[in-house]
């Protein structure tokens, strides 16, 4: 038991450490792409190829003035921030990044993944609320009402690979699309419409364009965190690419067969497999425009949540009828 | 068990990178030299706020968090049957179907009422 | 019938209400929306009351960015002025000149030869494309977010409005405030070897206007946000005074270019651009059907520029010496926002006693009140967007 905490440690400093790492060089990451899609070049300066941009930002706004508007509620303003940030590294607790890379191969995987991604809405309306600031309480609104909508698609379309192989630990989801078939490859026709969904689902719980609507900075100047400044900016900010991040690994463990691949190690595959997802979302934020916030509501629950339905009773009769 | 104190252990250390990151600002941030007021007042377009922005708001997104009881509700129930649907069979596919589909009636009986045509 | 009655008939929503008559019990959220805030176009500032997201009554604000410049001009002899009114609408400078000194020219009854209208013909056409370019990506910035697609077909936009810009830097040596129309004529000739310059951009403008379509008209996310948001009915955009594209785009056949034709626009055919609809998408397709025909007017003009003299005044030793008879003049040409009017009263001397100058854009602001209410913030964002207001000619 000992042996399996201790386990559980060394992974949990290793994978938290990655992770923010990756965060940081995600933004770079970002910029880069974003400039390459725009006939730019993005961060040149800061070292080879503005390679050490994130840590010019981050030494940046350590220094930044910390300010509480007179009008806010500052305990909960406080509080939010690492919360937000915590919500969203919280997920990565249960992927499954090779075979025995996991800090917690939890037996409820699949539900702690949507539990505490659903929390995630929890510091951006606290954000909204204690700001006073009326451009912030717009956007909490918003994010409320989007949050808990998308949160039914998000569940549907992560039942199909739980229907699929019977489990809810991410770990024997990963082997049985090893031991079988990618959950999109086959059956492709209930995987990939899933997988579809299940981005789409995630994409609007992280905030990402076309879901940005609770920071819409064109119309609600920068949303939620508008009145904040500093490092605790940067938390909400953080929180953010984290959540795309971990987004990407949860959608490549759930249906692209996470570490499962010919050739080379486990970790390497599910490392690109994650970067490769991670860039889509990014494509995407780069290219389209934004929704209306009542658009947005009724692509959910016109389109997203019946067809959620529809697949997991194909699923279940897929897997009752060849079982 | 030893599964849940390994996450209990990633969470610590989570909490602890993120604190970190606050107490590391909190000892480089720069202060002013003069305080103002006027900084911390809330910001809205450079204008000075007329009343507070705790006013009762008119959610219109209430029909929203209906659905989302509804659904989530369906959602616990039916994700327990999700991890044994082949050992229950044709038994448990016709009774999830029948429950899933009494509440996608009412889900079509709302769209065609137009109860999610806001704003 | 009055203005006031036709205004109670064409709208359900009277914005000559105060907002008592709206909120008896004060339960609506008052949101400053600007001066400080990045969609507003500069500095202008709507009180929206809102009903939870929807806007319920709009109280727009102007003057943030006033110059006093009207009064400035009284107080600067007449070739002094050009480089001022460069300044009001600064997405177009080169239509401010032209109208400004058009006055000049029709008060002092001075012929402009052939050569410098063909010029001013090509500039404005020119000048057309480059500001409903900057229309274009700064309007997807409003729907997409500066963090987003919208950034994306803003700088799209702007790299090929460069293009333009650089035209203009080889005739004039300024890339934005030329300076370059005269009373008389142009200061600058063009070039030798300009067309050729004109024919490669436009080769290249070309067909990227074809994907901006593509990126904009076809792009469901698009159409989502523009169809149906902003409706404007012909009837209160005329009696508004709105004009230009906002007005085409309501179906009224309308362009000074043709119906009131000055430069050279009597020597060439213009096709008025006109869509159907008035709300946001009507005004998108005018827009960019404007630059196609920009496009086409311009490889069609550039060749065929007359030879002669540009400017038929006598060269100016001092400012001073310009007197302009007594009189009143009014002259009003199309710029790429509509009508932009000069009205100069003289009174012999060699400063204006009074000049007056008729902004699009203000027009088109007075527009706000009806169309909002009933959207959503995010509609209020798209509406303002799609009137592409100046704030630096609504101001002056």
């Amino acid at each position: 038991m000992s042996d399996g905490l201790l386990h559980g440690v060394v992974y949990s400093v290793l994978i938290v450490s990655v992770v923010l790492t990756a965060t940081a060089m995600a933004l770079w990451f970002e910029r880069k792409f974003a400039a390459r899609m725009q006939t730019r070049l993005g961060p040149t300066i800061v070292g080879p190829i503005g390679l050490l941009q994130p840590v010019a930002d981050l030494l940046k706004l350590l220094q930044k003035e910390d300010i509480v508007p007179d009008n806010a509620d500052a305990a909960i303003f406080n509080l939010v921030p690492p919360l937000a940030a915590l919500a969203a590294l919280g997920a990565a607790a249960v992927v499954p990044f090779s075979p025995s890379v996991v800090a917690s191969d939890l037996d409820v995987g699949v539900l702690y993944v949507l539990a505490i991604g659903a929390v995630t809405v929890l510091p951006i309306f606290g954000a909204g609320w204690s700001s006073n600031n009326k451009l912030a309480l717009l956007g909490g609104m918003r994010a409320v009402a989007q949050s808990i909508s998308y949160e039914v698609p998000l569940l549907l379309s992560a039942m199909v690979p739980v229907i699929l192989s019977g489990s809810l630990r991410l770990g024997t989801i990963v082997q049985m699309q090893a031991d079988h078939h990618w959950f999109v490859v086959w059956p492709f026709f209930i995987g990939l419409p899933a997988f579809g969904i299940f981005m789409l689902a995630m994409l609007a719980e992280a905030n990402r364009i076309p879901f940005d609507i609770p920071e819409a900075e064109s119309e609600l100047v920068a949303g939620v965190t508008t009145e904040y400044t500093g490092m605790k900016f940067a938390l909400f900010y953080m929180a953010e690419y984290v959540h795309t991040i971990v987004a990407s690994a949860v959608g490549a463990a759930l249906f692209l067969g996470g570490w499962d691949g010919p050739f080379f190690p486990g970790l390497h595959w599910m490392v690109l497999k994650t970067l490769l997802l991670f860039t889509a979302v990014y494509w995407v934020r780069w290219s389209l425009l934004r929704f209306r916030s009542d658009q947005l509501m009724g692509l959910c629950w016109k389109w997203l949540v019946p067809m959620g339905v529809l697949l997991v009773g194909a699923a279940a009769t897929w897997v009752v009828v060849f079982p | 068990m030893t599964q849940g104190l390994a996450l209990l252990a990633f969470l610590v250390v989570s909490f602890l990178a993120v604190g970190s990151l606050l107490v590391g600002a909190r000892l480089l941030r720069v202060r002013a030299r003069v305080d103002s007021p006027l900084k911390r007042e809330t910001y809205e377009c450079g204008e000075t706020p007329r009343g507070m922005a705790w006013v009762r708001f008119h959610a219109r997104y209430y029909v929203v968090a209906l659905f989302f009881v509804l659904f989530d509700i369906e959602a616990a129930l039916i994700l327990p049957w999700s991890t044994i649907v082949r050992e229950v069979g044709t038994t448990g596919l016709v009774a999830v179907g029948t429950f899933v589909g009494v509440l996608m009636l009412g889900w079509a009986w709302a769209m065609r009422k137009g109860a999610l045509q806001w704003v | 019938m009055t203005a006031l009655q036709t205004v109670q008939i064409t709208r359900r929503v009277d914005p000559h209400l105060s907002i008592d008559r709206y909120d008896p019990e004060g339960e609506l959220m008052l949101l400053h929306f600007g001066p400080q805030h990045p969609s507003t176009h500069g500095v202008f500032r709507m009180d929206l009351y809102l009903d939870g997201e929807k806007v319920v009554k709009v109280i727009p604000h102007v003057g943030y960015l006033h110059r006093a410049v009207e009064k400035l001009c009284e107080t600067l002899a007449y070739v002094q002025i050009t480089p001022i009114v460069d300044k009001n609408d600064y997405v177009a400078p080169m239509t401010n000149e032209q109208a400004l000194n058009m006055a000049f020219e029709a008060a002092l009854k001075l012929e402009v030869p052939r050569r410098a209208r063909w010029m001013r013909t090509l500039f404005a056409e020119l000048q057309r494309i480059a500001s409903h370019l900057l229309w274009l990506g700064t309007f997807a910035l409003d729907l997409g977010g500066a963090l987003g697609g919208g950034s994306t077909v803003f700088i799209h936009c702007f790299r090929e409005r460069e293009l333009v810009l650089d035209l203009f830097e080889e005739v004039t040596g300024a890339r934005f405030h030329y300076n370059t129309h005269t009373i008389g004529g142009n200061r600058h000739d063009l070039p030798a070897g300009w067309s050729a310059k004109v024919h490669a951009a436009l080769d290249v403008i070309g067909p990227r206007l074809d994907e901006y379509e593509a990126m904009t008209l076809e792009n469901r996310i698009f159409l989502d946000r523009t169809v149906g948001v902003g409706k404007l009915d012909a009837e209160l955009a005329l009696e508004l005074g709105i004009t230009g594209p906002i007005l085409r785009a309501c179906g009224v056949d309308h362009d000074l270019r043709r119906d009131a034709p000055f430069h050279a626009y009597d020597e060439v055919k213009v096709n008025v651009v006109t869509a159907q609809g008035g709300d946001c998408l009507a005004r998108a397709q005018v827009r960019l059907g404007e630059m196609r025909e920009s496009v086409r007017l311009v490889r069609q003009m550039v060749d065929g520029v007359p030879e002669g003299s540009i400017n038929s005044g006598k060269p100016v030793k001092l400012p001073v010496q310009t007197k302009i008879p007594p009189g009143q003049v009014y002259v009003a040409i199309e710029t790429p926002r509509g009508e932009l009017g000069t009205y100069l009263v003289s009174d012999g001397t060699q400063f204006p006693y009074r000049l007056k100058i008729r902004p699009p854009s203000l027009h088109a602001l007075s527009a706000l009140p009806y169309i909002v209410p009933g959207g959503t913030v995010s509609d209020a964002v798209a509406i303002l967007g799609s009137l592409d207001p100046i704030m630096g000619e609504v101001d002056r």
